[in-house]
C-alpha cells in the first residue's frame, strides 16, 4: 500500500509493477462506460486482460426484502426501477406472475395496451441500448439521433400515463386506464417514421470501419458458453440459438400477432448488434398489427375478480359493498392461494422472471426476481480475459447490463 | 405490556386476520397428468431418491436428497437436455422448521419445459455447489450465500457478491430486521470516519421514510411553506391540510344527475 505523500503522486486506483509489465486496473465504479456502478477488477498485462473480477452490488436496495414487507400492489412501483430503461417490462413481469398466481384472467383490452406498453418499451430500451453503446466505441452521431427517437417513444408514455421513466401503468389485473383520444394516430406516425431512423443508425454504423473493426469478433459468446451461463434475450440469440419466450411460451397475445425472431449465429458483438436492429423491427411489426387489435376490443381494462382486484371506480364510488372491499384490498391486500410460481417474460434484456412463493398471507412468503443482467454480468469473467482493455468497453455496452436489475 | 413478538420472524406481518379463512391452494397435479413430465420423473426414479414429485402450474417441481444435488443436475443436463439453469436461491423456514429449501429453476428449451428441483437442508448444512455443471450457479450460489448465510462446499470463489465482504448477518433472513440491524447502522460510520466518531456524529438514520425537520438548513422548509412566490418566514406555519368549508361529501346520489362518460375526455 504506499502512503499518501504530497511529494509522490498517489494512485488510488493503480498498482504498477514495472519488471513485468503486469498491472491491476480498478475499472469503476464510476466510469461512465461502465453503465451504472459496475466495479471491474481487471488483471492486464500490458494492454490484454488476464483476469477480471466484477464486483456488483454498489445499487443494491434489498428488493426482495422490500417485497416480503410489501402487499402486492405495494411493491408494484418498486419494480420499475429495476430496469428503468424499460420499467413497463418489469412492472408487467410481476403483474403477470402475480396474475398466475391467482389465476387471473385479464379484458383483452387490457392486454392489448400491455402488448404496445411492452413493445414500445422495447423499443425505448434498445434505441438507449444502441446510443449508450456507439457513444462508447465512439460514434457520438448516432448517440443524439438515437436519442430523438427514444424521445418520442417517451412522449407516448407521458401522454398514456404521464410518466417518463418509471411508469408503473400495468396494474395487476390489467391496466389503470384506456388509451386518451388520438394515441393511436400518434403512435401510428411515431411507427411510420422509426424505419427511416432504424435506416439511418445503421447506415451510420452497418459498413462503418471503426464500428466493424470494434465490434467483429469481439465479445465471442460460444452457444455452450450461452447455455452454461444462462445467457437469455440477445446475447442468447446472438448464439444462434433461437429462443424467445414471447415466441416458444406465450403470454398475452404475442400468439395472436406475427412477428419474427432474429437470430445470428456469428456468435460476436457485431451479430448482437445486428439482432437488437432486427428486434426494433419486429417490435414496430407488432405494435402495427395492435393497433387494429385495439379498435376491435371492448372497454373493460380491470379484471373482474373481487376477492383479489379492486372494482372500477365508478362502482368503488357508488356502491357499497365495493368501497367495503376496495378498502380491505387496499389497507390489507389481497390473499393468493398458498403455492408458488415461476412466471418468465421476454423484457428487452432477456429472461425476466419472478418466482413468488406465497402461503395466503398479504405479504409473499419469498420473492426472487430473476433479472437477465445478474447473468449477463457474470458471463464477464470468463468472456474478458484475452481481451484488449479497449474491448472491455465494447463488451459491457454490448451485453446491455442495467444496473438496477442487478443489484436489485 | 408490550405485546409479544415473534423475534425469528420479524417480517410485517398481516394487520387483520380472519381466524375462519382458509387459504385456498394451487392444484398440485400428478405427474402422469403430462406427459414429458412423467417421462423424466421416471427416468430421474430409476437413478436417484425421489421424495415428492407434482405439477404446479404447468412446471414440474421435483423434491429430491440434498447429497445428490450435483449427480441429480448433471443427469438433468447431460440426459434430460435441461440445458438451462435460470434461478437458484433459497426460502427460509428457519421459524418453522429450522431448514433452508433450496431451489433450482431448470429449463429445457428442446422441450419447452421448465421444471424445479427442491431440497431442505438444516440451518448449519453445507451444500455442494453445481456451479461446475451450469457455471451460471456461480454467481446464484454467491448471492444464496450473501443472502441467507447457506455455505456452498467447493465454490472457486466464495464471498458476499452484493453486500459488502464486512456485513454482519444475512439481510434475506427472516430474523434481519427491514430497515437492518444495530450493525447495520454503524457500518458507515466505523468505514468513513472511524469507531471512536460514533459518539460525535450518532447512529445512522436507516428508516427512508423519517421526516427530519431540524437538519442543519431546513433545506425542505418544512413547517416554513408559503405560498409560491412569497417571502420565506421565520414563523413556523401550523398546516391542517384541510379544505376551506370542510370537505365535500356526495350525500344524495341518484342516476338523474349523474353523468356518465362513454370514454375517457
Amino acid at each position: 500500500m504506499q502512503k499518501v505523500n504530497r511529494l509522490q503522486p498517489f494512485f488510488e486506483n493503480l498498482v504498477f509493477e514495472r519488471e513485468d509489465n503486469r498491472m491491476i486496473v480498478n475499472f469503476g465504479p464510476q466510469h461512465p462506460s461502465s453503465h451504472g456502478q459496475l466495479r471491474l477488477v481487471l488483471e492486464l498485462d500490458g494492454e490484454l486482460v488476464t483476469k477480471a473480477t466484477p464486483d456488483v452490488g454498489y445499487l443494491h436496495r434489498g428488493m426482495e426484502k422490500m417485497a416480503e414487507n410489501m402487499i402486492y400492489n405495494e411493491f408494484l412501483p418498486t419494480t420499475d426501477r429495476m430496469d428503468y430503461i424499460a420499467s413497463t417490462s418489469n412492472n408487467y413481469g410481476f403483474a403477470l406472475a402475480v396474475e398466475k398466481l391467482i389465476d387471473l384472467d385479464v379484458p383483452r383490452r387490457a392486454k392489448v395496451i400491455r402488448m404496445m406498453l411492452l413493445e414500445l418499451s422495447r423499443l425505448t430500451s434498445h434505441l438507449f441500448w444502441i446510443a449508450a453503446h456507439a457513444l462508447d466505441v465512439g460514434a457520438m452521431t448516432v448517440f443524439l439521433y438515437a436519442f430523438r427517437e427514444r424521445e418520442y417513444a417517451m412522449d407516448l408514455f407521458e401522454d398514456y400515463c404521464g410518466a417518463r421513466l418509471t411508469h408503473s401503468a400495468v396494474r395487476i389485473g390489467g391496466v389503470p386506464l384506456d388509451l386518451p383520444k388520438g394515441w393511436t394516430n400518434s403512435l401510428m406516425k411515431f411507427i411510420n417514421e422509426m424505419p427511416a431512423a432504424i435506416e439511418t443508425y445503421e447506415g451510420l454504423l452497418d459498413q462503418n470501419r471503426i464500428w466493424k473493426m470494434r465490434l467483429e469478433d469481439v465479445g465471442v459468446i460460444t452457444p455452450e458458453m450461452a447455455q452454461s451461463w444462462g445467457c437469455s434475450g440477445p446475447m442468447l440469440r446472438g448464439s444462434g440459438i433461437a429462443w424467445d419466450i414471447r415466441k416458444e411460451e406465450p403470454y398475452e397475445l404475442y400468439d395472436e400477432v406475427e412477428f419474427d425472431v432474429p437470430v445470428s449465429d456469428r456468435c460476436d458483438s457485431y451479430g448482437r448488434y445486428k439482432i437488437h436492429m432486427q428486434e426494433m423491427r419486429e417490435s414496430l411489426k407488432i405494435l402495427k398489427q395492435l393497433i387494429p387489435m385495439y379498435g376491435e376490443t371492448t372497454p373493460e381494462l380491470m379484471a373482474n375478480a373481487p376477492k383479489y382486484i379492486s372494482a372500477p371506480k365508478e362502482q368503488v364510488m357508488t356502491q357499497n359493498y365495493s368501497l367495503m372491499q376496495h378498502f380491505v384490498l387496499v389497507t390489507q391486500g389481497m390473499r393468493p392461494p398458498v403455492g408458488e410460481v415461476y412466471v418468465v417474460t421476454e423484457s428487452p434484456k432477456g429472461e425476466l422472471g419472478f418466482y413468488i412463493n406465497s402461503q395466503g398471507d398479504p405479504y409473499p412468503y419469498r420473492l426472487k426476481l430473476r433479472a437477465p443482467s445478474f447473468w449477463h454480468t457474470s458471463i464477464l469473467q470468463e468472456l474478458l480475459p484475452g481481451q484488449y482493455l479497449a474491448d472491455v468497453v465494447t463488451i459491457i455496452g454490448n451485453a446491455n447490463i442495467v444496473f438496477g436489475e442487478i443489484d436489485r | 405490556m408490550r405485546a409479544y413478538q415473534d423475534k425469528k420472524n420479524v417480517q410485517a406481518k398481516a394487520y387483520y386476520n380472519d381466524r375462519f379463512h382458509v387459504a385456498p391452494q394451487i392444484p398440485k397435479l400428478d405427474v402422469s397428468s403430462d406427459e414429458i413430465f412423467a417421462k423424466d420423473v421416471e427416468e430421474l426414479k430409476s437413478a436417484f431418491s425421489i421424495e415428492e414429485a407434482y405439477i404446479q402450474r404447468g412446471q414440474l417441481v421435483v423434491y429430491i436428497d440434498a447429497k445428490d444435488i450435483v449427480k441429480v443436475m448433471t443427469f438433468l443436463r447431460d440426459s434430460l437436455s435441461y440445458n438451462f439453469l435460470s434461478e437458484l436461491s433459497a426460502i427460509d423456514w428457519l421459524a418453522k422448521s429450522g431448514e433452508f429449501e433450496i431451489f433450482y429453476q431448470m429449463l429445457s428449451t428442446s422441450k419447452r419445459k421448465r421444471m424445479r428441483v427442491k431440497f431442505f437442508i438444516k440451518e448449519k448444512e453445507e451444500i455442494q455447489t453445481v456451479s461446475n455443471v451450469y457455471k451460471s450457479a456461480d454467481w446464484a450460489e454467491r448471492e444464496m450465500y450473501d443472502m441467507f448465510g447457506v455455505k456452498i462446499l467447493g465454490h472457486h470463489y466464495m464471498k458476499r457478491i452484493l453486500m459488502p465482504d464486512d456485513w454482519h448477518d444475512h439481510p434475506l433472513r427472516k430474523t434481519y430486521p427491514l430497515i437492518g440491524d444495530e450493525e447495520a447502522q454503524w457500518y458507515e460510520i466505523d468505514k468513513i470516519f472511524g469507531r471512536e466518531y460514533r459518539d460525535i456524529i450518532g447512529p445512522e438514520e436507516r428508516d427512508s421514510a423519517k421526516i427530519v425537520e431540524k437538519d442543519t438548513h431546513n433545506f425542505a422548509r418544512i413547517k416554513h411553506e408559503v405560498p409560491f412566490g412569497a417571502e420565506y418566514s421565520e414563523k413556523p406555519i401550523e398546516t391542517d391540510y384541510q379544505e376551506e368549508g370542510g370537505i365535500p361529501i356526495v350525500r344524495k346520489l341518484s342516476k338523474s344527475n349523474v353523468k356518465i362518460l362513454k370514454e375517457r375526455p
